[in-house]
């Protein structure tokens, strides 16, 4: 499927989705709500087959916090990233998609260890990582430990 | 025979007759199980040491290495700077283990190697004693090892070692079946078990080649599941390190673990003794009917020679073996024995009374 | 003392046996732990915890110039750092739209394969230690030593190269490098059918291999399992086939594929692997094309403002990075999508019901470094 047929699909699952201009793959920001049932669409539709999660990252871009989903399919060699936002720093929380593809298991637990984003119906939900009393979540653009980060 | 000059038995005849004509008997009973007992002590430690380093060279050699090579020339005091090295280590053990048990296990493993170089013929008059079941005595003593080998794996109390020794429980025990049978395939053409009878038969030509193709099948199943027997690699299941870190002998340390590591080169050596005694012919040197130039020549190369050659064939054999195979699993381990090893064994034991009751051996 | 430990004993058949394989074990070479729950010598559950030797390279990567990333990035898989090096240096050079000229693309196309090369001789030699042939060790590092001494020629080291740089190379080849790498090719190729005597046609290690850890195509997909490991379960992820870039469109090469899933056909999938890099090799290493060894860029780079993701085919399957830039000379985020961390999550499933010795096979075969999955 090319760019635009992806695009069609993408807003008429969620119409609420936004596009987003990159150059490399289609981009989509999905409500948190929605990204579950729309994952798992892409995933089973025979024409989309996104069955390929090869990265899961989160980012912190201080107002918000962002979970990003690079999506492939092997058989019809398209890509898609979805991007799913929370703006609760305190709480931040986004569906699993691990039981879709079960590489998520580990890359969710990555981005909760560094970032806090707790995933709902994680199989194990626990730092990756860190140990399990670390306090803070270092990729967070506020963390702070004056002892091994120098500001330069 | 020629080889009759080489023979021990008037030298310590007269040792013997000399220690009862100045002392009380039992006083040179005494003197006597001493000497005998700081000889065999002597002996152990100086091929323990041997074995070490020649295992070392023979693995340098297999793997494109030149070995030890600083220590000395050639790195021959290799393994006298490793022993030093681990005398002087600190024995740590770990808590909550059974203290009694776990000191007395490395003293088991080497007593029982220990016990069973008794019994072997190094040449002719040249053994400490001499049964009449010194195959049965040599097999049930070096098989004892295998409790110093289960203790040591319980009572370290870590969980690597207990798997370890479970395994080695395991294998040891089947692959004892293997290493009687084949041996009894030799008594069943020898008709003896006394060590001394066996070399003494084989002075017209050794029992491999006298045994027609069961003898040398019974060498092949010997000397693999002999090594099998000792723990040695491809069966060294029990200690496996890259599996069980050092299996049973993880929480040793210092001169226990030392312990372990001599008892595992002798008991290799004392398994190489008895291939080479019940089949290659022990001490007796290279005979073959009717060739009596050869004979003569053969007979000058003193027995001690003889057996030490042979032993040292053997052992390289099995360290071939090491260094060149990978690790079998457990259940392919007991899949060979009792699938394979054992079955082929006992039909080897058939034919081998039929070749000796039709006479068809030489 | 703590209760727990002197509380009464519960009852033989309610006690699960737990063994810590790792941090410290000859086998998992490097600090990973395995949290295994043994039935016997089965393995009921196996949980691995990471994070041993977490060095926080994304963190350290946003405070840092592109550059500089090139060095951190030779930390994660520090046994391919010339593939890590090209993913940094092709995501700068793709966001600056800047053409590299072709020796360089030569140059670089021929240190990665040797780079597969080294790496797998490496895991052959430590996978042939870890199901007990010591040997193997000896004879993967014996030939693997002679592809560092020509990058130490070249590079000025042997293991940590960084000799990528956005735009082209820290310096241009030795004068002897085409010639030692000719030489290399011709020793190496003998030396592979040694490799085949050892270890691939032992039946000790068939028996061992065959059939242990199965791995189906749909789980390499779905667990994301890239490189040979993947290729082994029949998944076409070979990146320089899906995705080509420096050489890799131009070359003649094929992707090995296996279809059984099994440890052996990962195995076979790696020893086939080398000989077609050494095929990809021959092609180019007589046409290197004059020229300058990097393009012209500024000493200091600035990624426009959006995102990137770029992947290249390391030794052990797709290393992706994903960068965000917010238009400075450090990127605002910096991620590594490391093939041994995917690879990782894998192991719990293929490894259940097996021996603690399929599991030294499994994860032998699986080839995992650990910094790779720390990071």
């Amino acid at each position: 499927m090319n760019i635009e047929k992806l695009k069609e699909r993408v807003l008429s699952l969620v119409p609420d989705a936004q596009f987003e201009e990159n150059k490399q793959f289609p981009v989509f920001i999905i409500p948190a709500a929605k990204l579950h049932e729309l994952a798992k669409k892409l995933k089973t539709d025979e024409d989309t087959e996104f069955d390929f999660l090869f990265c899961l990252s989160g980012v912190d871009m201080v107002k918000y916090l962002m979970v990003v989903y690079h999506l492939n399919s092997i058989r019809l060699g398209h890509s898609l990233v979805l991007k799913v936002k929370t703006e609760d720093r305190e709480n931040p929380s986004v569906d699993t998609v691990s039981d879709l593809w079960k590489t998520a298991e580990f890359h969710e637990r990555e981005v909760f260890d560094l970032f806090g984003i707790r995933f709902n119906n994680h199989p194990n939900m626990k730092r990756i990582f860190l140990d399990d009393d670390w306090k803070g979540y270092p990729l967070r653009k506020d963390y702070i430990d004056e002892v091994n980060i120098i500001e330069r | 025979m020629g080889y009759s000059r080489y023979d021990f038995t008037p030298l310590l005849h007269s040792i013997d007759q000399w220690l009862y004509s100045v002392m009380s008997p039992a006083w040179a009973l005494i003197v006597e199980l001493t000497l005998i007992g700081l000889a065999f002590l002597i002996f152990y430690a100086l091929v323990g040491l041997f074995l070490v380093y020649a295992e070392r060279k023979v693995c340098g050699f297999i793997q494109n290495r030149v070995g030890p090579n600083r220590v000395g020339k050639y790195g021959i005091f290799q393994t006298i700077a490793d022993f030093i090295k681990l005398l002087m280590k600190e024995l740590i053990g770990t808590k909550d283990a059974d203290k009694l048990l776990y000191n007395i296990a490395p003293y088991i493993v080497i007593i029982c190697s220990f016990m069973a170089i008794g019994a072997i013929p190094f040449a002719q008059g040249l053994l400490a004693i001499d049964f009449d079941i010194g195959i049965l005595y040599i097999i049930s003593v070096s098989s004892l090892s295998v409790i110093g080998v289960l203790l040591a794996g319980w009572s370290s109390n870590s969980k690597y070692p207990l798997i370890g020794a479970m395994r080695s429980g395991a294998q040891i025990i089947s692959y004892e079946l293997s290493v009687g049978l084949s041996l009894l395939t030799i008594i069943v053409l020898a008709g003896t078990m006394q060590f001394s009878k066996i070399v003494m038969a084989q002075e017209n030509g050794w029992f491999i080649f006298k045994g027609h193709i069961p003898a040398i099948i019974a060498f092949i199943l010997y000397v693999i599941a002999s090594t099998a027997e000792t723990n040695r690699g491809p069966f060294d299941l029990a200690e496996a390190e890259s599996e069980l870190t050092a299996g049973y002998h993880t929480e040793y340390s210092g001169i226990k673990f030392a312990f372990f590591y001599l008892a595992e080169y002798m008991n290799m050596f004392i398994v190489a003794s008895i291939a080479a005694t019940v089949f290659l012919g022990g001490w007796m040197p290279l005979h073959i009917p009717a060739w009596n130039g050869f004979n003569v020549v053969m007979d000058y190369i003193p027995p001690v020679i003889w057996y030490f050659m042979k032993t040292a064939f053997v052992i390289y054999i099995i360290m071939l073996f090491k260094w060149t195979f990978p690790r079998l699993r457990i259940d392919h381990l007991l899949t060979l024995e009792w699938k394979y090893l054992l079955p082929i064994n006992l039909v080897n034991i058939l034919f081998m009374a039929l070749i000796v009751l039709l006479g068809w051996h030489f | 003392m703590n209760k727990d430990i002197n509380a009464p004993a519960k009852q033989a058949e309610e006690v699960e046996y737990h063994v810590n394989m790792g941090p410290q074990h000859p086998s998992t070479h490097g600090v990973l732990r395995l949290c295994l729950t043994l039935e016997g010598e089965i393995i009921e559950k196996l949980e691995p915890h990471c994070g041993y030797i977490h060095r926080g390279i994304e963190k350290m990567c946003e405070k840092d110039t592109y550059q500089q990333i090139i060095h951190l990035s030779d930390r994660t898989d520090y046994v391919a750092a010339h593939m890590n090096n090209h993913a940094v240096c092709l995501l700068v050079e793709n966001a600056l739209q800047i053409e590299v000229p072709e020796r360089v693309k030569y140059i670089r196309t021929i240190m990665d394969e040797m780079t597969r090369i080294q790496s797998h001789l490496l895991w052959w030699g430590c996978y042939g230690m870890d199901l007990g042939g010591m040997t193997c060790f000896f004879y993967g590092f014996r030939d693997r030593e002679k592809i560092l001494d020509i990058w130490e020629e070249t590079t000025g080291a042997r293991f940590l190269q960084s000799y990528y740089t956005p735009g082209g190379l820290m310096q241009d080849i030795h004068p002897n490098f085409q010639k030692r790498v000719k030489e290399f090719l011709k020793y190496f190729s003998k030396k592979l059918s040694d490799f085949d005597n050892i270890l691939s046609n032992n039946v000790i290690f068939l028996e061992r291999s065959r059939g242990v850890g199965y791995l189906s195509r749909e789980d390499a997909i779905n667990y994301g399992i890239t490189g040979p490991s993947g290729r082994g379960s029949g998944f076409a992820c070979d990146v320089r086939k899906r995705f080509p870039y420096s050489m890799y469109d131009k070359v003649d090469f094929k992707e090995i594929l296996r279809d059984e899933g099994d440890t052996l056909a990962r195995y076979q999938v790696r020893m086939d692997e080398m000989r077609e890099s050494m095929h990809i090799i021959e092609q180019l290493i007589d046409n290197i094309p004059a020229g300058d060894y990097s393009a012209k860029m500024k000493p200091v780079i600035k990624l426009p403002e959006g995102e990137y993701y770029q992947r290249v085919e390391t030794a052990r399957g797709e290393l992706g990075i994903y960068c965000i830039s917010d238009g400075n000379k450090t990127p605002y985020r910096w991620k590594f999508r490391s093939p041994c961390f995917s690879n990782l999550s894998v192991l719990d499933r293929i490894s259940r019901k097996c021996k603690i010795a399929d599991l030294i096979a499994i994860s032998g075969s699986l080839d995992l470094i650990i910094p790779d999955i720390d990071r």
